[in-house]
């Protein structure tokens, strides 16, 4: 009989044996995921602060792996909020340790990213990271670390504090990892292109390991207003979460239970629920069991007299941000863009904006170009899977004038405290109905302003083309008939001209 | 006293062409200059405007009118094309050279006038015809030649470099061309009483080889097929300026009928026309009855000949007995022959037999 053996096995283990969900799958797709998670934790530290973003990125060569994988170094540095030295060994050092476990709209979810680049680049090339970082204050503090994979700990290997003279305020990432940057650079380009779509204020560098430089530059200082951190609305939380939340609450009762852990729930509200779902309001919360618990979930899902989340803790880029991000990066001939009003989904609010653009260096080809972003992350995998890909494919496009043979790029873009990602690495969007109807919407709605933009192209293109056929003909007219009626002098066709160009101006 | 009118005549048809085109240049450059769109107005071409008129026995058009205007951006081209056209004749008749329909089409390239295809140029060339009133051939604008004639007639050319020469008819044993020198010619002197019309060139040959000129007193045409226009014009001068009689002979089937057809009563195509058809031309042969009577060799009648047939019944142009008659006849028989039929009883038998029967029976 074959013994079973069961054993523990800690978070920086478990992610290390299933790094495929974390988008770490292949050298290629390895070095486009460890950029992207520095970068958006980058962005995600300055815009804290509400500062414009600078992000240096520097991918260099240091050896051969293998046949087809070889060694570099990447360097990720920011201008952002800074990590304070003594979160710092465990922040980069430890699994599912980090700042994002509040509920407001960030880039990264899970605290996961920047340590899978970190744990991915120890198990390829044995060597430690180096992090340096200030917050601002008299002191930069430095880092040597790896991370102890069976104990999810990190090890410091080294530890320098150095006087920061300059005030520099921000975070450092350096290490090695083993990848394919020839098979990922397309994606990884971009990446950065996309980055920069949603992202108009911030400065965007990055040297790949050739030398060569991508400078992306800001066009804006305006930011958007940061999200604002808020509670767990009722209809978004799961078993796990009230477990938590039950672990940390103070307070003794039920009643006060709800009114202080959840997001628009109060006295009224809180009272009705408690009847509603034949809780007692004196219970002490501790002593729920599990069995009640998973009740509680249910009831707080069944009941319908809870308000909405309102959008508060969610940052859309804006129409004037996004509008510019699509000129500065696409530079159309013309677009249109929409936000929506907050919605919701499973008690998770949500913003989708939407932007479509049309001609200028935007290429033609066989269909649009399609441009998907969540919480100001490009999505370049997966795209057709993705909700708004569906939802582009179904539209009646042809009703506005939009043929797939036109050059067209179309920008989705949805912001929630929780982005229904289909998988952890982040790179498509689940269909649920409601983020499908907002999109709908929204593209209806840009898609009329695309339509009537054709329709007055098309009017102006007819105009030029009728003064075009007066002005090659008529003096034609002229020259042949003062020949014919053997006159020296050609007529005047002067005021004719003039009257075909205010006819035609009063007909656009 | 007789030649000296028509001498006259075609030099004032000349001077009345220029002065028309110049009026056609002026009118429209007056109202260009006054700031005004400059437009025309003309009798509409279209199918429903085409009338018979019995009076006339030709094709005319009715009061339906057509304007074309340069403030429509549809006409705009048209219209150019048109003035275009009245330059190049004006240049044309005035230097006294001639052009054909092909020339025109390319000669408007010259002027980085364009012209899509060359039905367009051909439209263009018949509004012209429409808003002058004038036949392209005045204006010096011929088809390509293939019609010829044969007979004692003398004529003086008018042509440049020619003026004053005379021709025989007789001085070419091939004919002479029906061509824009000999259209504008004038006609001095005939020995002739009779003007025979012959569809075929073979025909045209066999009779010039027969001395059919000298037996019958005639002057022969080749109208080669339908008769171009120049033709027909020149048909209907040697009726009119001459007072000949016109015997038609053509194939016995419904399209030779319809090549008589056309030179007596003329085309719907140029109902905006006069002086092309012949109304007294007489149609003699061979018809339908002829093929009963000599019992000449046939072909069965095919089913376009029949479809034809049952067109031209319809058509008022031939609602004469006679015409009536033979359309039935070639149902009833639903057989054709030729011309060249006759060949079946010697080569001369078409000339000593059937010929003075039927000049004798039009009388």
């Amino acid at each position: 009989m074959a013994q079973t053996t069961f054993e523990e096995i800690s978070a920086s283990d478990f992610f290390y044996r299933n790094r495929d969900i974390a988008g770490f799958t292949n050298p290629s797709r390895a070095i486009f995921a460890a950029i992207r998670e520095l970068v958006e934790n980058s962005l995600d530290a300055a815009e804290s602060l509400k500062i414009p973003p600078d992000i240096y990125v520097r991918l260099s060569y240091e050896g051969e792996a293998s046949k087809e994988t070889q060694i570099y170094r990447l360097r990720v540095e920011d201008n952002g909020i800074g990590v304070p030295p003594r979160h710092i060994p465990s922040a980069f050092g430890q699994v599912l340790y980090g700042s994002k476990y509040k509920l407001k709209q960030q880039r990264g979810t899970f605290g996961l990213g920047g340590k899978m680049a970190l744990l991915y680049g120890q198990i390829t090339t044995h060597q430690p990271a180096t992090i340096i970082s200030s917050t601002g204050i008299t002191k930069i503090y430095m880092y040597k670390l790896m991370i102890d994979i069976q104990r999810n700990r990190p090890l410091i290997l080294d530890r320098k504090i150095l006087l920061n003279k300059e005030q520099w305020r921000g975070t450092i990432v350096e290490f090695t990892l083993e990848g394919d940057y020839f098979r990922a650079m397309p994606k990884i380009l971009d990446y950065f292109k996309q980055t920069a779509m949603v992202n108009p204020y911030a400065n965007l560098t990055f040297v790949d390991p050739k030398g060569r430089l991508y400078k992306l530059t800001r066009i804006t200082k305006e930011m958007p207003e940061p999200p604002k951190e808020t509670k767990p609305h009722p209809y978004g939380v799961d078993v796990e979460l009230l477990q938590r939340l039950i672990q940390i609450t103070p307070h003794k009762n039920m009643l006060d239970f709800l009114k202080n852990h959840f997001h628009r729930v109060g006295e009224v509200t809180a009272q009705k629920f408690l009847e509603f779902s034949n809780i007692s309001p004196s219970k002490n919360p501790k002593k729920l069991t599990h069995e009640e618990i998973v009740r509680l979930m249910h009831m707080l899902k069944k009941f319908k007299d809870f308000l909405a989340p309102d959008a508060s803790c969610l940052s859309p880029l804006g129409e004037e941000l996004l509008k510019a991000g699509i000129i500065k990066e696409l530079k159309p001939e013309f677009v249109a863009v929409h936000q929506r009003k907050p919605a919701t989904y499973a008690g998770h609010p949500f913003i989708v904006e939407v932007g479509i653009a049309y001609g200028g260096e935007i290429p033609k080809k066989d269909g649009f170009l399609i441009y998907r972003f969540a919480n100001r992350i490009p999505l370049l995998y997966d795209e057709a899977s993705d909700v708004s890909v569906k939802v582009i494919e179904a539209m009646n496009w042809r009703r506005y004038k939009v043929t797939p043979d036109m050059p067209i790029a179309i920008m989705v873009h949805i912001c929630s405290t929780k982005v229904p990602y289909k998988t952890v690495g982040k790179e498509f969007i689940a269909d649920r109905p409601e983020v499908r109807r907002e999109i709908a919407n929204g593209l209806r709605e840009v898609a009329r302003q695309i339509q009537r933009f054709l329709t007055r192209r098309e009017h102006v293109d007819r105009e030029k083309k009728r003064l075009g056929v007066f002005s090659k003909y008529l003096p034609k007219i002229a020259q042949f008939s003062a020949k014919l009626a053997g006159k020296e002098k050609l007529p005047d066709i002067d005021k004719l001209l003039r009257s075909v160009k205010r006819f035609g101006a009063e007909e656009t | 006293m007789e030649q000296k009118k028509h001498k006259i005549s075609m030099i004032e048809k000349r001077k009345e062409v220029l002065a028309s085109l110049e009026n056609l240049g002026l009118k429209t450059y007056e109202q260009l200059d006054s700031g005004y769109f400059p437009s025309i107005t003309m009798p509409s071409r279209s199918t429903e405007n085409i009338h018979y008129d019995p009076q006339l026995r030709q094709y005319i058009l009715g009061d339906r009118t057509v304007r074309r205007s340069t403030r429509n951006i549809r006409h705009l081209k048209p219209f150019t094309q048109l003035v275009w056209a009245a330059l190049f004749s004006h240049e044309l008749t005035s230097q006294r050279k001639t052009s054909t329909l092909r020339d025109v089409y390319y000669s408007a390239q010259a002027y980085e006038m364009t012209f899509t295809d060359q039905e367009e140029s051909n439209n263009i060339v018949t509004d012209l015809e429409t808003v002058l009133g004038f036949s392209r051939e005045d204006f010096s604008i011929f088809p390509e030649e293939r019609s010829a004639v044969f007979g004692d007639l003398t004529i003086e050319y008018t042509v440049p470099g020619y003026e004053g020469r005379t021709l025989n008819l007789t001085s070419h044993p091939d004919g002479v061309l029906i061509g824009p020198a000999l259209t504008s010619a004038e006609f001095v002197k005939t020995t002739a009483d009779k003007v025979i019309a012959i569809e075929k060139g073979g025909l045209f040959t066999r009779f010039i080889e027969e001395n059919v000129h000298k037996k019958f007193n005639a002057i022969l045409v080749l109208t080669a097929g339908q008769a171009p226009r120049a033709t027909r014009h020149f048909i209907r001068r040697l009726n009119q300026e001459l007072n000949l009689p016109v015997y038609i002979f053509t194939d016995g089937d419904p399209w030779g009928m319809h090549i008589a057809m056309v030179i007596i009563s003329g085309s719907a195509n140029a109902a905006h026309l006069r002086e092309l058809n012949t109304p007294d031309a007489k149609w003699s042969g061979v018809w339908a009855t002829d093929i009963v009577n000599y019992k000449l060799p046939t072909d069965p009648l095919d089913d376009v000949d029949v479809k034809r047939l049952y067109e031209l019944q319809k058509d008022p142009r031939y609602k004469d007995p006679l015409w009536q008659r033979e359309i039935k006849t070639f149902m009833k028989i639903k057989k054709k022959a030729e011309q060249e039929a006759f060949s079946r009883y010697g080569l001369t038998y078409i000339v000593d037999e059937y010929l003075p029967e039927k000049l004798e029976a039009e009388k």
